[in-house]
């Protein structure tokens, strides 16, 4: 399935049980009720092991993990601000890389970033790219909720079309968000990093072996995990549904599952029969003020992305809108 | 003096850029991140040849900003390397976010800072206009006032910021162009020595697996005050630490400077406070204006933060009057020049009695030539039995 790579990567996680038992992101932090970064952290933080620094930007999960003098961080972890991920991760590894050559320290360490979609399409394009750029040995991952939620659910170039925010919002003139959203995974792979991918927590053996990949490809360059993050407050849910939030997500289309390795490029998670993408939508009060046609409009959108995937696999990894 | 150890004693020709490259070359500094601004520039392109060539091993970044340039800088002092990075004017404006955070978190790190004014207009010559927007950002900050005392400074200042009492991040300050891009002669003291005076020690709360810390944290209302207020006792002890690393550096190579210098003080009635390039000039000119009878003495600011407050009240104790030369305007402050204003409160704090005199000159490298310090030594002379309620803007056309 992965076709002919030369060295092939082999992944440790088969299934649920192979995941370590040891908890590196644990309980106490004040993320709301059902978001599920924490999850997701969960899972990043077993797959990494105990030899990886956390850099966080500023956000949501960076505030609601670490209010003084509590950590939910059982690894070395750093928040510097809210605009220099990429940088503070360049730094933490140029520093270990140089301690290593100078007998310093004497083991592998690996780094990790994670910021939001504000801290990384937005306001930390800039040092993400640099960081890319230059080859930094970094897994990169960007949790990706759709807006600036930490400050009040404001617009981020990753809130989709039609999307309420607190300053898109609904009124005469304006009916939510009337930007589509960046294409944050083509500005990255426009870098040639070595292995780019995106994920869902409602599909966590597909993400887990992302992150381990990515950590494995750090080795050879900077690797980047796209993550996409329903937000109960923000998207305005009932808390108890934002893995299947964030199912729907794949299952219309919306969000296909997929991995850039070494250029070549694979859907991880191929769906059949695709659901509409009212279902996602309608669950969402973000959505709520869209009518029929808007809803069609977006259809149309995801359908038209939804062919450029299956022309990119070369096959249909996404098929037709279930009737 | 005798110094300890095998000191090159031959002085090189060097700018004071090269000579700041020098000292983070013989401190074996692991990590220079930074970023081109002039005139700034040639200490970086000099670090990157010694490490092109082998003479330090260290990583360089490239960074895209200085915004970047002092994160990573920060994030690899954090990590546990020794640090490094200089920059001027819209590039120490830039880093403005992370100045405070660099402090707040406590990590030791040198920058250099050659300085120059800020835009707008854009202007690339020499001010103090960016120091000056940034010195309640929580670092120590040194003037220096020759290439030889910028070298001798950038390894003091390694020793204070490393010292596990202090945790601070230092800047060592001195005039673009005037000084950046002016040769003097320059004795180095080499690696061994370099690193026997300020031994490598590591942030001791450096992100280490083995050892996990949480760096960065956000803190409520009932816990950021006492962070702040342990930034405040480590400026106290910087100062002690700061006297301590000039002491301990007079007696191995035998250059000392103290944190605050009074040149012809002996006998003086009046005095002129300058930093940097000023200074070197007002102490060519000074001993002409004493066989002139103009009994003025150089007050000479090296550390400025903290201030030392014990030398200037020691050194001012006799004057009669104080010109203090600002290389920045305090737009609308009640003295328009922002080390006059600390000046007034040093002296209303400390009960001294001198005229205090204003004046701020040279902004944006304005000239100022042998006749133009002449004249502020003849207005310190003046206001001695005079006052200058004003701040002076010298040599400005109105
Ligand atoms: C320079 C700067 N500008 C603005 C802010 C305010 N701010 C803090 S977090 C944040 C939003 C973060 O959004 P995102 O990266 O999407 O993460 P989220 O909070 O949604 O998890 C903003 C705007 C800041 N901390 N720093």
């Amino acid at each position: 399935m992965m076709g002919s790579q030369p060295e092939r990567f082999k992944s440790k996680f088969r299934g649920i049980l192979d995941i370590p038992r040891e908890e590196r992101f644990v309980s106490g932090h004040r993320l709301c009720a059902g978001c599920p970064v924490g999850t997701v952290m969960r899972m990043l933080t077993k797959v990494a092991g105990k030899d990886s620094i956390i850099v966080n930007g500023t956000g949501c999960l960076e505030v609601s993990s670490t209010p003084y003098p509590y950590t939910s961080w059982m690894n070395p972890w750093i928040h510097v601000a809210f605009e220099n991920t990429g940088a503070v991760a360049s730094g933490v590894e140029a520093a270990l890389k140089v301690l290593k050559a100078k007998g310093v320290l004497g083991k592998d360490v690996k780094v990790v970033a994670v910021a939001g979609d504000g801290g990384t399409f937005d306001i930390g394009l800039q040092s993400l790219s640099g960081m890319l750029e230059r080859g930094h040995k970094v897994m990169y991952v960007l949790y990706d909720n759709e807006a600036y939620m930490n400050t009040g659910i404001q617009r981020s170039g990753a809130t989709p079309w039609g999307a309420w925010t607190t300053t898109t919002p609904v009124g005469k003139k304006w009916k939510g968000e009337w930007r589509w959203k960046k294409d944050i995974m083509g500005i990255v792979l426009a870098h040639r990093v070595p292995y780019a991918a995106t994920a869902s927590p409602s599909h966590p053996m597909d993400m887990i072996r992302k992150f381990e990949k990515a950590l494995y490809y750090t080795r050879e360059g900077p690797t980047f995990v796209h993550v996409l993050i329903p937000c109960t407050t923000g998207w305005r849910f009932d808390p108890a549904l934002s893995i299947k939030v964030a199912r729907l997500a794949v299952e219309t289309g919306i969000w296909v599952l997929y991995e850039v390795e070494k250029g070549k490029f694979r859907v991880t998670h191929k769906v059949r029969k695709r659901k509409p993408v009212r279902e996602y939508l309608k669950l969402q009060g973000r959505f709520r003020h869209l009518t029929d046609d808007d809803i069609e409009y977006i259809q149309k959108i995801v359908d038209e992305e939804v062919d450029r995937i299956n022309k990119m696999a070369g096959e249909e990894v996404i098929g037709p809108v279930e009737a | 003096m005798a110094a300890r150890g095998e000191v090159r004693a031959r002085p090189k020709p060097m700018s004071t850029n090269s000579a700041v490259a020098a000292a983070v070359k013989d401190l074996d500094v692991d990590v220079v991140s930074a970023y081109p601004i002039t005139p700034q520039t040639t200490v970086v392109e000099k670090i990157a040849e010694y490490i092109a060539n082998g003479e330090l091993e260290a990583e360089m970044i490239h960074v895209e900003s200085e915004h970047s340039a002092l994160s990573a800088a920060l994030a690899a002092a954090a990590t546990g390397a020794r640090a490094f990075t200089a920059t001027a004017s819209q590039g120490l404006a830039l880093m403005h976010e992370i100045l405070h955070i660099v402090s707040g978190l406590r990590v030791p790190l040198v920058m250099s800072i050659a300085m120059r004014a800020l835009s707008a207009p854009i202007s690339i010559w020499n001010d103090h206009s960016d120091l000056m927007n940034a010195r309640d950002s929580g670092w120590v900050i040194y003037f220096v006032h020759t290439a030889q005392e910028a070298y001798d400074t950038i390894l003091q200042a390694y020793r204070v910021a490393e010292d596990p009492e202090v945790l601070l991040p230092v800047m060592v300050a001195y005039d673009g162009f005037v000084m950046s891009h002016t040769v003097e002669p320059v004795v180095t003291v080499g690696r061994e020595n370099a690193l026997s005076y300020a031994p490598k020690r590591p942030f001791p709360y450096k992100l280490d697996p083995d050892n996990p810390v949480t760096m960065g944290t956000l803190a409520g209302p009932e816990w950021y005050y006492e962070f702040k207020y342990q930034q405040v006792q480590a400026m106290a002890k910087a100062l002690e630490k700061a006297r301590e690393a000039d002491r301990e550096f007079e007696r191995r190579f035998g250059r000392g400077y103290g944190v605050m210098e009074c040149f012809m003080c002996e006998g003086a009635e009046a005095l002129v406070m300058a930093t940097s390039s000023y200074a070197t000039t007002l102490k060519a000119i000074l001993p002409e204006m004493w066989r002139q009878g103009f009994k003025v003495g150089l007050l000479r600011l090296r550390l400025y933060r903290p201030f030392p407050i014990r030398e200037f009240t020691e050194y001012t104790s006799n004057a009669s009057s104080l010109v203090v030369v600002d290389r920045s305007i305090s737009f609308g402050a009640p003295y328009q020049g922002p080390l006059a204003s600390e000046v007034a409160s040093v002296k209303v704090k400390e009960g001294l009695d001198f005229n205090l005199v204003s004046v701020v000159a040279g902004i944006g490298q304005r000239k100022m030539e042998e006749e133009d310090f002449k004249a502020l030594v003849r207005l310190a002379w003046e206001a001695r039995s005079r006052k200058y309620p004003e701040t002076i803007f010298y040599g400005v056309r109105e």
